[in-house]
C-alpha cells in the first residue's frame, strides 16, 4: 500500500510519519506517534473525544487523514501544559472535580483553551456552546462549566 | 450543597482532594483499553448479522483466512456448547452466535490480522450462508398471539415453563386488596406509558486486548465494570478454569450498567490463543450502539386511586420490559422499584419479553426510570386533581423505616422524607415559576446493594500507605477509598495511593455496581484499617516495651501515657525489628446497603410552535447517606440528571421494519450536550445508613430515576398536555400540542 511522508509539527516537536492516504489524523497521532490522550468515542466527528488544535483551530482528529497535516502545527493535549506547569483549565478540572470517568475530558481541555485563547472572558452561555461539540456521559457538564468559568477568571487574572 | 442531619464530623471523610488518578486523566497519560499496545499485537474485527433473526446454514471462513495478513478465524464452533441451563448461556451465545443469529449486529465470527485494515477486509470476506426467520421487534409482537418464537433457547424465567417462550419472566407480588383499595377511593386514574430503548451512551467504546501464551493462559486487559466477572465470564464462555486467566483492568471510559456484561473478551482470547500473539479488539461507535446494551422499551399500564384527603390507596400496574434477544430480570426490578409510597393495597405484574434487537443490559437504577415515569406522572396528576402541593401529597403518603417495599420487606432507616423536604424547603420551590414556564416534580427509589468486596492495605517504610481493592473506580471512588482510609489511620489523604489490582493481585470483588463501590469496597477498606491500627497498636508496645493494652490509637498516632506519641512513620521505620511489614486484609459480603431516594424539579418552557423543550432551572436533591467527597457525589447526582434529561426528551433507539437500527451514531443517536442544558444544582440529603461505619448509603444510580417524570410533570405543567411517550422530542410533543389543541 502506497504510504505518503508527513512531515508537521506536534506539541511544539517537529515529527514526520508514513501514513496511507485512508489513515485518520486520529489513528495517526495515536499509533504512529503514541499520542493516546487523544481519544475515539465515534469516529465521525460527533462526540469530540478526539478534538486537537490544526493551526490553533479546533478539529476533530478523526475528521481529517493524516497527509492533511502536513505542514500544519498540531497541539494535543498532552501539549497543553507547560512543561510541569498545568494549563489553567487542568488545574481547575482537577480542583472542581470537573471529570469522572475521563475519557472524554482530553477533548474538553483542548476545546476549552481554545475558547480562552480566543475569548479570555466568556459568558456562560458562550462556553456552552463552545464546548457542544463534545459529549461527556458522566458530569451532566455542570462542574465542567464552572472549571472553565474559573480558568477563565485564573487567566484573565495572570493577564492583568 | 449539603442538608444535612448527620452527627458526626470527620477529618477527612466530607472533604474535597483532588482526586489521585486525576493528574493522569488532564495530561492524557491515564490508559485505557484502546490505549494500549502490546509487541507484535494483531487487531481484531468482528463480523455481524445483517438479519434481525436467521438460521446461520454454514460459515466459509477460507477466503479470508488466505487474505493477507489474516493470522486467525474465529467463529461458534470454537466455544465452549454450554447448556442453556448455564447462568451465563445468554452471555455467551450474545458474543458469538451459535445456531441462529438472534438481531442485527449479532457477532457469527471474528478476524485478526496484523493491520485494522486487514481485519476489516477480512471480515467483510467471510462468508455466511443465512436462512432468514421471522423476527419479533417489539413487546406488542413479541407477545401478540401466534407469535414466531425470537429465540428458541428462551424459556420464561419463574415460570417452570419447558417450551419456547416470547417471554423472559413472569412475576406477581403485592399485597392488602386492590378491589377494595379501589372502592374507597374518591379519584381513580389510570393511564398506558411506552418507552422506547435507549444507550447507556459511554464515550469510550468497548475494547480489550488479550494474549494467551503457549502455556495455555491468558492475560486480558480490559475496560469493564468489574474484572473478576470479566475473569469468570470469558471462563464460562472458553470452558476453562479461572486460573488460566488474569485480567488487568484499564481505565474505563463510562459504563452506567453496561460495562457489567462482556463481549469481546473471550473472543479476542481465542483469536489470540489460534494466532499465538496478542490480540487487540476495539468496536465502532457503531457497533456499540447496534449491538450493546441498551436499556429495555416498555410499555406499562397503571391505575391509581386516591381519597379526597389524599391517601392513596391503590395502585395496579402491568409492566412489560423487553429484554431484547434473552431473558433477563428487567421487568422484575422495574416492579421491585415501586418502592416509595406506603400503597395499603399493590397489585404488580411484571413481565419480560424476548425480541430479535440487541440483549439489553443494565443502566443505571435499570428499569426504574421506566417504572417511575408511570408511578410518578399519576401521583403529579392526582396532586393536580385534589389541589395540593405535590410535595405534600408525596409526603403524606411516603415510606419512612418500617414500611414495606413492593416486595414487602421493611425499609431500613432511610431519608425519602428529608429529600422531599429538601427540595420543598429549597431557593428553587420557593421561587416563582417563571412566567409561560411550567414546573414539574417527581421523586425516585433505588435499593442499592452490597456484595463481595476485598481490600488490602499495605503500609509502606516511610509510613504511607497503599489501598489495593478489586473495584474498577467509574467515577471517583479511589479518592473515597484513600479517604475513608485517611479517616480511619489519621493519615493525611495524599500520603495515600488507592490503587484498582488485577484478578492475582487482590481478593475476590464483585463488578461495580449497584452503586455497591463506595459502600461495600469502602467497608473491606476500613475493615482492613482497623486490623492495621491493632497491628500498629502492638508494634508501639513492642517498642515502647509496655503491655498492648495501654496503647491507644488517636489521631494517626499510638499514645501511650506519659510517653510521647509514635506516628505511623516512627512505627514503619522500626518494622523490621518488630515483626515484619505491615499489611492488612480484609474481605466481606456486605449486607445493609442503603436505600437512597431522590427528588427533583424542573421549570421548563416550551416553545409551542415547534414542540422544543428549555429547561429553564434544574435542581436535584439526594440522601446520600453520608458523603464520602462531596463533589463526587453532586457529579453522580447531575450526570444521573443529565442521562435522565436525555431519555426525556431526545434519546431514542429507531429500527426499521426489518430491525435494523437506523440511528446507530452520536449525530442521530441525539444525547444532552451542553447548550442543552443549565445548571444542575445538587443538594446532598445526608441522612447516615447505620449499616456502614461512615452512614454510606451509595449514589450512583437514583439521580436518573425523577427526570423522566419531572420533565414530563413540568410540560404538563406548562402545556396542559400529558405526555405518556418517550422521547418527548420537538415532533412528538409539537403532535401532541397539536392534537390536545385540536381535541
Amino acid at each position: 500500500m502506497p504510504r505518503t511522508h508527513v512531515s508537521c509539527t506536534v506539541n511544539g516537536d517537529e515529527v514526520d510519519f508514513l501514513s496511507s492516504d485512508e489513515t485518520s489524523l486520529l489513528n495517526a497521532l495515536r499509533d504512529e506517534l503514541g499520542l493516546t490522550g487523544v481519544k475515539e468515542g465515534c469516529g465521525t466527528g460527533d462526540c469530540g473525544a478526539c478534538t486537537i488544535l490544526v493551526d490553533g483551530k479546533v478539529n476533530c482528529a478523526c475528521l481529517m487523514f493524516a497527509p492533511e497535516a502536513e505542514g500544519s502545527s498540531i497541539l494535543t493535549v498532552e501539549g497543553i501544559a507547560q512543561g510541569d506547569q498545568l494549563h489553567p483549565v487542568q488545574q481547575t478540572f482537577l480542583e472542581g472535580a470537573a471529570l469522572q470517568c475521563g475519557v472524554c475530558t482530553p477533548g474538553f481541555l483542548v476545546a476549552a483553551k481554545a475558547l480562552l485563547d480566543e475569548n479570555s472572558d466568556p459568558t456562560e452561555t458562550e462556553i456552552r456552546y463552545a464546548l457542544a461539540g463534545n459529549l461527556c456521559r458522566c458530569t451532566g457538564y455542570d462542574k465542567i462549566i464552572r472549571a472553565v468559568q474559573e480558568a477563565a477568571v485564573q487567566v484573565n487574572g495572570a493577564s492583568k | 450543597m449539603t442538608v444535612t442531619e448527620n452527627p458526626r464530623t470527620y477529618k477527612y471523610v466530607g472533604t474535597r482532594p483532588v482526586r489521585h488518578d486525576g493528574l493522569d486523566k488532564v495530561t492524557g497519560k491515564a490508559r485505557f483499553a484502546a490505549d494500549l499496545d502490546m509487541t507484535g499485537q494483531l487487531r481484531a474485527a468482528l463480523v455481524r448479522s445483517p438479519h434481525a433473526h436467521a438460521r446461520i446454514v454454514s460459515i466459509d471462513t477460507s477466503k479470508a483466512e488466505a487474505m493477507p495478513g489474516v493470522k486467525a478465524v474465529v467463529t461458534g464452533a470454537d466455544f465452549a456448547d454450554l447448556d442453556p441451563t448455564h447462568p451465563e448461556f445468554d452471555m455467551a451465545v450474545n458474543l458469538m452466535a451459535r445456531d441462529e443469529a438472534l438481531y442485527n449486529g449479532h457477532v457469527v465470527a471474528a478476524v485478526a490480522a496484523v493491520t485494522a485494515a486487514q481485519a476489516a477486509a477480512a471480515a467483510a470476506a467471510v462468508e455466511v450462508d443465512y436462512e432468514p426467520l421471522p423476527a419479533v421487534l417489539t413487546i406488542d409482537e413479541a407477545i401478540a398471539e401466534g407469535a414466531p418464537i425470537a429465540n428458541p433457547t428462551n424459556r420464561t424465567l419463574f415460570s417452570g415453563d419447558t417450551e419456547p417462550s416470547n417471554l423472559a419472566s413472569v412475576n406477581e407480588f403485592g399485597r392488602g386488596d386492590v378491589e377494595a383499595g379501589f372502592e374507597a377511593a374518591d379519584i381513580i386514574l389510570e393511564r398506558e406509558f411506552r418507552t422506547v430503548a435507549v444507550h447507556q451512551g459511554y464515550i469510550e467504546p468497548h475494547a480489550c486486548v488479550a494474549d494467551c501464551g503457549q502455556d495455555g493462559k491468558a492475560t486480558i486487559w480490559a475496560s469493564s465494570q468489574g474484572h473478576f466477572a470479566v475473569r469468570s465470564k470469558t471462563a464460562a464462555a472458553l470452558g476453562w478454569s479461572t486460573d488460566r486467566i488474569k485480567v488487568i483492568p484499564a481505565e474505563i471510559g463510562g459504563g452506567f450498567g453496561g460495562k457489567t456484561t462482556i463481549y469481546l473478551e473471550p473472543v479476542a482470547v481465542l483469536l489470540s490463543q489460534k494466532a499465538a500473539r496478542p490480540v487487540k479488539l476495539v468496536m465502532s461507535r457503531e457497533e456499540v450502539l447496534r449491538a450493546t446494551g441498551p436499556a429495555p422499551a416498555t410499555k406499562i399500564t397503571a391505575k391509581m386511586g386516591a381519597t379526597n384527603d389524599g391517601e392513596i390507596t391503590t395502585l395496579q400496574s402491568t409492566m412489560y420490559f423487553d429484554n431484547g434477544s434473552t431473558k433477563g430480570f428487567s421487568a422484575l426490578t422495574g416492579a421491585m422499584s415501586v418502592a416509595s409510597y406506603k400503597l395499603p393495597n399493590l397489585e404488580l405484574h411484571a413481565i419480560g419479553t424476548v425480541t430479535n434487537t440487541a440483549r439489553s443490559a443494565a443502566y443505571r437504577a435499570p428499569s426504574a426510570p421506566q417504572a417511575a415515569f408511570a408511578v410518578e406522572t399519576l401521583i403529579d396528576e392526582l396532586a393536580q386533581q385534589l389541589g395540593v402541593d405535590p410535595i405534600d401529597l408525596r409526603l403524606q403518603n411516603a415510606v419512612v423505616e418500617g414500611d414495606v417495599t413492593a416486595m414487602s420487606m421493611p425499609h431500613p432507616k432511610i431519608g425519602f422524607v428529608e429529600t422531599l423536604e429538601a427540595i420543598k424547603n429549597s431557593d428553587h420551590y420557593n421561587s416563582p415559576v417563571p412566567q409561560g414556564a411550567g414546573r414539574g416534580v417527581a421523586t425516585g427509589f433505588w435499593f442499592n446493594i452490597g456484595e463481595q468486596s476485598s481490600a488490602t492495605v499495605n503500609l509502606n517504610e516511610d509510613g504511607t500507605a497503599t489501598v489495593v481493592t478489586g473495584s474498577p473506580d467509574i467515577g471517583g471512588s479511589r479518592a473515597s477509598m484513600a479517604l475513608m482510609a485517611a479517616e480511619e489511620l489519621g493519615l493525611a489523604v495524599d500520603r495515600i495511593t488507592p490503587i484498582v489490582a488485577d484478578t492475582e493481585s487482590v481478593g475476590f470483588t464483585d463488578i461495580t455496581e449497584g452503586s455497591r463501590a463506595t459502600f461495600a469496597t469502602g467497608m473491606a477498606v476500613v475493615n482492613a484499617c482497623r486490623e492495621l491500627i491493632e497491628q500498629l497498636k502492638q508494634r508501639a508496645a513492642t517498642i515502647k516495651s509496655v503491655d498492648v493494652e495501654q496503647v491507644e490509637w488517636v489521631d494517626g498516632a499510638a499514645v501511650i501515657e506519659g510517653q510521647d506519641p509514635l506516628t505511623i512513620p516512627e512505627i514503619t521505620a522500626m518494622a523490621k525489628n518488630t515483626g515484619g511489614p505491615l499489611t492488612a486484609t480484609a474481605s466481606l459480603n456486605a449486607a445493609g446497603a442503603g436505600p437512597s431516594f431522590a427528588v427533583h424539579v424542573a421549570d421548563v418552557a416550551v416553545d409551542e410552535e415547534t414542540g422544543e423543550t428549555t429547561i429553564l432551572r434544574y435542581t436535584a436533591a439526594q440522601d446520600a447517606g453520608t458523603a464520602i467527597h462531596p463533589s463526587y457525589v453532586e457529579g453522580q447526582i447531575q450526570g444521573g440528571s443529565v442521562q435522565g434529561i436525555g431519555w426525556a426528551l431526545n434519546e431514542e433507539y429507531i429500527y426499521d421494519s426489518d430491525g435494523v437500527m437506523e440511528n446507530a451514531s452520536f449525530l442521530d443517536y441525539r444525547m444532552p450536550v451542553a447548550s442543552d442544558l443549565p445548571m444542575i444544582d445538587a443538594i446532598i440529603v445526608e441522612v447516615p445508613n447505620p449499616s456502614h461505619p461512615y452512614g454510606v448509603r451509595g449514589v450512583g444510580e437514583t439521580g436518573i430515576v425523577p427526570p423522566i417524570p419531572t420533565l414530563a410533570n413540568a410540560i404538563a405543567a406548562a402545556t396542559g398536555v400529558r405526555m405518556t411517550a418517550l422521547p418527548m422530542s420537538p415532533p412528538r410533543l409539537l403532535a401532541a400540542i397539536t392534537e390536545s389543541a385540536g381535541s
